[in-house]
């Protein structure tokens, strides 16, 4: 038997021990047999030591002080990641970009994505926008009484929001 | 279909007639997937996340790719229904732990799983025996494109799909697959492996600790990192870390062949005189034996034809399988009789293993 070592967590007996090394840097942690399951450390499904060491178990390149930061959508702040280990949704990968920048950083191969991208989102993201702007210019025109400009915009508008309609038919 | 019918289909993992092969048992992809104009489940409101779970069971159930799909709500599963299907890898403990919101879908053959509300809004997973990452990805790929023209994802054009944890932000993807290693265990390299693996951005999970046949021998390899590797380099790494791995594995089982084939042969030996005629069986020891029986039938000392049956059996003894078989809840000693008596049946037509073709 090797010489017993204490549960990082807990203090009990470990009896799962993990090595990961992650941009140069070790990372040692030891696990009694509850709470490796309760961190998942046993389901196949999802466990990563990155997972663990970003909760807190393990606070190496994780900076939570940035108390002034909140996400501007949802409410969420350093602190609740803190807690959760988990950002509250989508825009706080901006507002709290200072906090979230430096673990993408530390956890990952590079900090810009290469790959897959939604195309049929991001067909939907433009036109929309595009129907705001639409939308603007049409209300200027009017304002400034350029009624030309205007049923031609109109006539814009109409055809975009049919296709538009067409991305929801599919 | 009824749920109890459901779950009396084998899944994927369980079917005998498909391409099985030695060391690696099954791939696994999956993909991290939000909506835009949510919160990640954890931090949504109780009504988002029905909201949430009733366009995604929705969306999901019309994916031409799932034939015959389930949709299933947590909440209205029993403790035991949720056991099978996380003993089949179709959902997570963490799904199955917080069912308030939470949903699957689940294709007929159960290769494929969408569950609902897990950590993010969406987890595609495919499953497939035997290392088809290639196959397994283009499967996943066409999955996740016919969910995302009817739903808008969490996307950004600097970090791309955007995940409740920063560990999955980018592809959101996750490759692994699952590999049986008893050559590099009973020769003590397992550690020195995972090391070398780790250097390469490649996890290895598995419980070192309690002996070293522990659980069965099985190791899963995945990548570890998201984000600034588009999805075929990180299959192309995974896949040459694997192969690497393989081929450690194969040499390993070579010299334990040439050095100290009786210790093996006994070992072999032994697990099928347990299995075949035990009384009292604990699910990690029935993992245990039965890997020695897997190994049995990669040294072609038991016939190929009994790898399916052999590889179901990892799952049927899990206590959530022997209780459904059972029909009823049963106490933790009570199992231990009752998987001792399903292995002996079904080793009653598994004919003894025979190592003579090592001395001829």
């Amino acid at each position: 038997m090797a010489e017993s070592i204490n549960c990082d967590i807990c203090s009990k007996l470990a009896t799962v021990h993990l090595t990961q090394i992650v941009n140069g840097k070790i990372h040692k942690i030891d696990l009694c047999e509850t709470c490796a399951k309760e961190k998942g450390v046993t389901d196949p499904n999802g466990f990563s030591l990155a997972d663990l060491l970003a909760s807190g178990v393990d606070n190496d390149g994780v900076d939570v002080s940035h108390s002034d930061l909140v996400c501007s959508v949802c409410g969420f702040t350093p602190e609740d990641y803190k807690k959760l280990g988990r950002l509250g949704c989508p825009s706080c990968y901006e507002d709290l970009a200072p906090m979230v920048e430096p673990m993408l950083a530390y956890m990952h191969k590079g900090v810009s994505h290469i790959g897959k991208k939604p195309e049929n989102t991001l067909a939907r993201v433009e036109s929309r926008s595009k129907l705001t702007e639409i939308e603007d210019q049409l209300q200027n025109a009017i304002d400034e009484e350029r009624y030309e400009d205007a049923a031609e915009l109109r006539d814009q508008l109409l055809h975009l929001s049919k296709e538009e309609e067409g991305f929801h038919v599919h | 279909m009824s749920i109890r019918s459901f779950l009396s289909n084998r899944g994927e993992l369980a079917q005998s007639s498909s391409t099985r092969s030695p060391i690696v048992m099954s791939t696994r992809i999956r993909l991290a997937r939000n909506l835009a104009q949510f919160p990640f489940p954890g931090w949504a409101k109780k009504t988002q996340n029905e909201e949430v779970l009733g366009r995604c069971l929705e969306v999901t159930a019309r994916i031409p790719q799932i034939k015959n799909p389930t949709g299933l709500r947590i909440d209205e599963l029993s403790e035991l229904e949720r056991q099978i299907l996380f003993e089949r890898h179709l959902i997570s403990r963490e799904l199955s732990n917080e069912p308030e919101g939470a949903g699957v879908i689940i294709s007929k053959d159960q290769s494929c799983s969408i569950m609902i509300n897990e950590e993010d809004h969406l987890r595609i997973q495919v499953i497939k025996n035997g290392l088809h990452l290639k196959r397994t990805w283009n499967f996943i790929n066409s999955i996740d494109s016919a969910v995302e023209e009817s739903l808008d994802y969490a996307y950004s054009k600097d970090l791309g799909y955007l995940t409740a944890c920063p560990t999955n932000v980018g592809t959101g993807l996750r490759a692994s697959a699952m590999l049986h290693l008893p050559g590099l265990v009973v020769s003590g390299q397992m550690e020195k492996v995972v090391r070398a693996v780790n250097q390469l951005g490649i996890a290895v999970r598995g419980i070192f600790g309690e002996g070293s046949d522990a659980s069965g021998s099985f190791f899963q390899i995945s990548n570890q990192q998201t984000l600034g590797e588009s999805e075929a380099e990180i299959l192309k790494r995974l896949n040459s870390v694997m192969a690497t791995i393989i081929e450690r594995e194969e040499d390993a089982r070579e010299k334990v062949l040439e050095d100290d084939r009786n210790k093996i042969f006994d070992k072999i030996g032994r697990a099928y005189g347990v299995l075949k005629n035990g009384h009292l069986l604990s699910s990690s020891e029935a993992m245990n034996r039965l890997s020695l029986i897997r190994l049995a039938i990669d040294f072609g000392s038991l016939a190929e034809q009994s790898r399916g049956l052999v590889d179901r059996l990892f799952i049927e003894c899990q206590p959530g399988h022997i209780q459904f078989n059972a029909n009823k809840e049963i106490e933790p000693n009570q199992r231990d009789v009752l998987r001792a008596s399903y292995m002996r049946e079904a080793f009653a037509k598994i004919p003894e293993p025979s190592f003579d073709h090592f001395t001829q």
